[in-house]
């Protein structure tokens, strides 16, 4: 429980930095440098799980991960080819960074999506009832192996 | 330096490949760079070229998103990233169908892909529209946003009362920039002459008026729940519009089902609200049509005549308005237009279908064939029709950009363009000093509006004036 809640404030600390500074433009080189410098990170250092991102043609892109990132952090972080992922930086104003978990593992994540969260989700594609945003998504040593789906991005907005 | 060195080694060993595909890429918006950064990830090997009319890039990023929405324009790093491949060139200040004509691109590049949006407002068509202070909303947001086009719009905020025709969120926006308490405004980019305009309007009362019924806003949920939790401003809904609404949320999708519940409730928070003095007023209206607008002798808008309106049809959500005979007058010395975006034919060889967009398939233009010039493409609003958000415009440029790719790959025998080179030869022998500005030239800008932006406590201050960000891009 403590754990969690020193993940829960790390995470929240970081979307506020993000929130603070993304005007003069970060990049994700600094955005990058935002997730290292933080302390609380380097002590969770050692907890590594397994993440596998399942894309749209079937391409497993499997990674290992640090306890404490969100899904988003470990697309950025581990440089994961998955186009036009997480355009907002995390700061829940795009869905672009939408994925789907499997029913057991939504009912386990340790956090219901916010209704920031839902809003952003409403105008996704192929939204499902077990869909989330990777940003929103911290990983807990009892994710260790999570698969979630990364739904297409190609859609034809006139059909 | 370094740059520079990885961009002459790939011209070197592209020269000894057979033929690397030019594609050229008119708009710099987010249609134009999310196409070019699928196009990039596709292709082993390719040059892009983006061509834009500014001297500056990124399109709706820097001229549509609304300055208290920073968050959104972090996509502008990921842009930033595509503009910095070695292949990928920026060029400011050209602008199609002035500087440099269609036939001329498809003579010199093996794609051509048009990305430049929709820039005009819809008009409605009715008596007295081109009144004093009815503003499009596009040239206020352009205003608030700093587009050098509309720097100078007139605009008069001394009246109390206000009204927005459209309920979409541009309409949203708009209703914001008005309605939020100035001091929030004053650390964003908004540019300073906005900032000064509306540190001293007077507008306290504002209605967003929309022909169709609660189940059918254009707007979505973030801005709708961003407007009702603004301090100091209080939503007044019209409970009579929402007569049978609470019956059918139940068989709506989620998107809308979720939008519908949140105006619910603030419909039934709304009938015992207290305004307090110093309030600011939101009221949504349904079933409103303007019929005409109501002038003084000095020509400035006083109010609209409206039809009242029904609606007819079995899907809810996609039911058509009827006009009725009953008409209700609204008191007003303002009124945004902002009922929808139109592009605008830059080129006399572009084809536009009756619903004002470029006629597409999956991104192809369809046209007679004419095999020794390039092929043309259409993404974005251009192509799809001025609606949705950033996540849309960035699906329909993959789209595209694969359809690009398919074409590229079938192509066998692709012969060698000139390229740009081509282009910057025909932009000189117009005019020997035609300016214009790579991706070095914008960043000399950017520098110097987020250093300019410090002296007023702001992340940026936009440069407004085309000439300024000219001399500075090339200094």
């Amino acid at each position: 429980m403590f754990l969690k809640n020193c993940l829960r404030i790390f995470s929240s600390a970081r979307i506020r930095f993000l929130l603070n500074n993304n005007v003069k433009a970060s990049t994700f080189v600094n955005y990058k440098s935002v997730a290292s410098l933080s302390t609380s990170k380097l002590a969770l250092e050692s907890e590594k799980v397994k993440v596998t991102f399942v894309l749209n043609d079937g391409k497993r892109l499997e990674t290992v991960a640090n306890v404490g990132d969100t899904l988003l952090d470990v697309v950025v972080n581990n440089d994961l080819n998955i186009e036009g992922f997480g355009a907002c930086e995390g700061t829940v104003t795009c869905s672009t960074c939408h994925v789907i978990l499997k029913p057991e593992d939504f009912e386990r994540l340790p956090e219901e999506a916010s209704d920031e969260e839902r809003d952003m989700l409403d105008l996704a594609y192929s939204l499902t009832e077990t869909s989330r945003l990777g940003c929103q998504i911290t990983l807990t040593k009892e994710l260790d192996g999570l698969e979630v789906k990364v739904p297409e991005t190609i859609n034809d907005a006139r059909s | 330096m370094s740059f520079m060195g990885i961009k002459l080694i790939t011209r070197f060993y592209c020269s000894f490949e057979n033929v690397v595909p030019r594609v050229c890429i008119v708009g710099s918006g987010p249609a134009g760079f999310y196409a070019a950064m699928h196009l990039c990830k596709k292709l082993n090997n390719v040059h892009i070229d983006i061509l834009e009319k500014l001297p500056v890039p990124f399109g709706l990023v820097r001229y549509g998103v609304a300055p208290d929405h920073p968050e959104v324009k972090n996509v502008i790093n990921q842009f930033t990233k595509v503009a910095n491949k070695p292949n990928v060139n920026f060029y400011g200040n050209i602008a199609l169908g002035k500087d440099i004509d269609l036939l001329q691109l498809r003579q010199h590049y093996d794609a051509v892909l048009l990305t430049y949006g929709a820039e005009e407002d819809k008009t409605l068509g009715i008596e007295n529209e081109e009144a004093n202070n009815i503003v499009a909303a596009r040239n206020f947001v352009g205003w608030y946003n700093g587009h050098p086009r509309d720097k100078d719009l007139k605009i008069d905020l001394s009246g109390t009362t206000a009204a927005i025709l459209g309920q979409g969120n541009v309409a949203l926006d708009v209703a914001r920039m008005l309605l939020t308490p100035i001091d929030i405004l004053r650390k964003t980019d908004i540019t300073e002459h906005a900032l000064a305009a509306l540190a001293d309007s007077k507008v306290k009362e504002l209605y967003l008026i929309g022909r169709r019924g609660p189940l059918q806003v254009a707007f979505t949920i973030k801005e709708l729940r961003e407007q009702l939790n603004l301090p100091n401003c209080k939503t007044v809904w019209r409970e009579q519009d929402f007569e049978g609404v609470s019956s059918v949320v139940s068989k709506l999708g989620r998107p809308r089902k979720r939008l519908t519940e949140l105006m619910l409730k603030s419909v039934s928070e709304s009938s015992n609200i207290n305004i307090m003095p110093g309030d600011k007023c939101f009221k949504p209206i349904f079933f409103r049509s303007p019929n005409k607008f109501l002038t003084d002798n000095m020509n400035h808008v006083t109010g609209i005549e409206l039809t009242c309106n029904r609606l007819e049809g079995d899907n809810l959500e996609y039911q058509k308005c009827i006009a009725t005979d009953e008409k209700e007058f609204l008191d007003c010395s303002l009124v945004f237009r902002s009922i929808g975006y139109t592009s605008v034919k830059v080129d006399k060889d572009i084809i536009f279908d009756t619903n004002g967009f470029v006629t597409n398939d999956k991104g192809r233009v369809i046209e007679d064939n004419v095999s020794s010039l390039a092929k043309l493409y259409v993404a974005g609003w251009l192509g799809t029709g001025p609606a949705g958000v950033i996540l849309h415009t960035m699906s329909n440029a993959f789209l595209v950009a694969k359809t690009i790719c398919e074409d590229l790959k079938d192509c066998k025998n692709l012969s060698s363009k000139g390229g740009f080179q081509e282009v910057r030869k025909i932009l000189l022998k117009s005019n020997q000093s035609h300016i214009i500005v790579d991706w070095n030239g914008w960043e000399k800008i950017d520098n110097y509006e987020v250093e300019l932006g410090k002296k007023y406590g702001k992340p940026r201050e936009k440069l407004c004036s085309i000439s300024k960000m000219l001399e500075i891009a090339s200094s």
